[in-house]
């Protein structure tokens, strides 16, 4: 097993190399409006510094989300167009639930991320790999935390653990997905729905381990116009 | 040629995941899927929109390309994609895929104007560029009068519209008149059935001395007269006189370009032209004034792969360096950058 895992779902752009038992090699910038730029280059940097190729991968895993969401497409979409090119299955892991797992905290806690908007990404976990509720989008005084809160040092107090996402994480749990899972089921998990999947409840329902679909919880703002203005008085 | 590379375009300024495969300058799969039916309700093309469903659309877009052309990835020898101007979010979706497209089949990535491209698109259909040659670009987004001595390396920007583009024009007044998103089609049929001198609407800097354009104050003006004739207005003659207006200003401007530069062919791309009175009275102002016409089949003037194909087949050609992992979508980015 070899991972290629990455994350774009935060100011962080991140990417890391598993060989199923360990990182390899990791990379991580922080920049919120650079992840574009940032993406490819590190990819083949941790590529190089595992001392592996692009055609040893043996699966791909982005962050899904939810995260800003310019900068969360650009991880979903390499993770795609590599998967078609190198022939090897892309998975989508909520973005939160790679920060829990890196969280060592004890349950219940609350994972929170920027959803910009002065609002907060948020989920809650019994542990690192199960989560409770989320993930789901409100303003900092309706998130429901529960225990210990993890991630965006933001309007809440006494944040604590990761604020970022780790690619070398996000892989770690993938790793321990793939291995759990039979290669039917891990087939089936990388499988892309058909048409757009981006209700609230589909987020709420993912499993760990699902196909590169973003989690968007938001609509696009659009305002369906009136009639055109008048220009005669 | 046989062995002309083989070259895979990516384009997301705006509405279009567009996907061309060319070869040197044979167009071998030009593939489009369009988000405009989620964007007709709000009467424009809306960017997180367009965005999502380039997401959704690009993989698929790209594997019926390759179909289309009978080709695997590993035919591809160069990757080509529009790194600007456009929507930033819609372009950074085909950037970051071509990055990763390129380096999942260890190709050169080539990252090019979107505005070239749509010059260059017309070698895929009528061969070599004559060098120099002025181009009139006129869409939704843009309308530019450029002089290109040389699509892989100098395209020089003559005017451009100070205000609305004139295909956003053509969006506005079918507003006004109560035809569909986008304007464009509905325009040209309405006025086939109207006088396009029925009512003298403005040509706003046609005089000026500049190669600008302005769309703006006709725009307003065939938004009076419709008010002002009510119920009685005739649809077809505001159609008509509306994009006469526009052609007018258009062609006029075009060639005294050309007499200004010496430049003795003209080529229109962008999707207004495929509008059928712009290429008429452009093939009419051409003929008498000794000026050669090129205008690719509407397919290739509206938005799509296979022109950024063709121009990632010529920067190979010329053997331009390929672009870094690291260049930005720039939804800026000026016509003098022909290739980052």
């Amino acid at each position: 097993m070899l991972v290629l895992a990455f994350d774009t779902a935060t100011p962080a752009v991140t990417a890391a190399v598993h060989d199923g038992t360990r990182v390899l090699a990791e990379s991580t910038t922080i920049d919120a409006r650079r992840h574009g730029e940032l993406l490819a280059p590190a990819i083949e940097t941790v590529l190089r510094e595992a001392g592996v190729t692009v055609h040893d991968v043996t699966a791909v895993v982005a962050g899904a989300g939810p995260g800003p969401y310019t900068g969360l497409r650009v991880g979903l979409i390499t993770a795609r167009a590599l998967s078609t090119t190198l022939g090897v299955p892309a998975y989508g892991i909520c973005t939160l639930d790679a920060i829990a797992y890196a969280a060592d905290v004890p349950g219940p806690f609350t994972v929170i991320t920027d959803a910009r908007r002065k609002e907060l990404f948020w989920a809650t976990y019994a542990d690192g790999s199960t989560r409770l509720d989320g993930p789901r989008v409100d303003k900092p005084a309706d998130v429901p935390a529960q225990g210990t809160v993890v991630g965006a040092r933001l309007y809440l107090d006494g944040v604590t653990g990761p604020e970022h996402p780790s690619a070398g994480s996000l892989a770690a749990l993938a790793a321990v997905e793939l291995a759990r899972l039979s290669p039917e089921e891990a087939a089936a998990a990388a499988k892309l729905p058909e048409g757009r999947i981006d209700s609230v409840e589909a987020a709420q329902n993912r499993a760990i381990l699902g196909p590169p679909v973003p989690i968007y919880l938001r609509r696009p703002d659009a305002q369906i116009p009136g009639a055109p203005k008048k220009v005669t008085a | 040629m046989a062995d002309e590379p083989i070259v895979l375009g990516i384009e997301t300024s705006c509405d279009e995941t567009g996907v061309g495969i060319v070869r040197g300058h044979t167009l071998l799969a030009d593939t489009i899927a369009s988000s405009m039916d989620e964007h007709a309700r709000f009467g424009g093309v809306v960017p997180e929109v367009a965005s999502r469903a380039h997401l959704d659309a690009m993989a698929p877009t790209v594997d019926s390309a390759l179909a289309k052309a009978g080709l695997k990835f590993s035919d591809i020898d160069a990757i080509a994609v529009t790194a600007g101007p456009g929507l930033a979010g819609a372009l950074l979706v085909g950037v970051a895929a071509a990055k990763a497209y390129s380096v999942g089949l260890g190709v050169p990535l080539y990252g090019v104007n979107h505005l070239a491209a749509h010059v260059a698109v017309d070698q895929l259909e009528h061969g070599p560029l004559p060098e120099p040659c002025m181009a009139l670009l006129v869409s939704g987004g843009h309308s530019s009068l450029l002089l290109v001595p040389d699509v892989t390396r100098e395209v020089i920007s003559l005017g451009s519209t100070v205000d609305d583009a004139a295909g956003e024009a053509f969006d506005k007044v079918a507003r006004v008149l109560g035809l569909p998103f986008p304007g464009g089609p509905h325009i040209d049929r309405a006025a086939r059935e109207g006088r396009g001198d029925a009512i003298p609407f403005p040509r706003g800097k046609v005089d000026d001395g500049t190669l600008d354009f302005s769309f703006s104050g006709l725009k307003t003006a065939v938004a009076r007269y419709v008010e002002k004739q009510g119920d009685s207005v005739s649809v077809s003659d505001v159609a008509a006189s509306f994009q006469e207006a526009v052609v007018d200003v258009l062609t006029r401007k075009a060639l005294q370009a050309c007499r200004a530069h010496g430049v003795e062919d003209l080529l229109i791309g962008g999707g207004v032209a495929a509008n059928s009175r712009l290429r008429a009275l452009a093939q009419e102002r051409c003929d008498a004034a000794g000026v050669r016409l090129r205008v690719p089949r509407p397919g290739l003037c509206t938005d799509n792969g296979a022109m950024v194909a063709a121009l990632g087949s010529n920067l190979v050609a010329a053997g331009a360096a390929p672009s870094l992992l690291d260049i930005p979508a720039d939804s800026s980015m000026p016509i003098t950058t022909v290739s980052v």
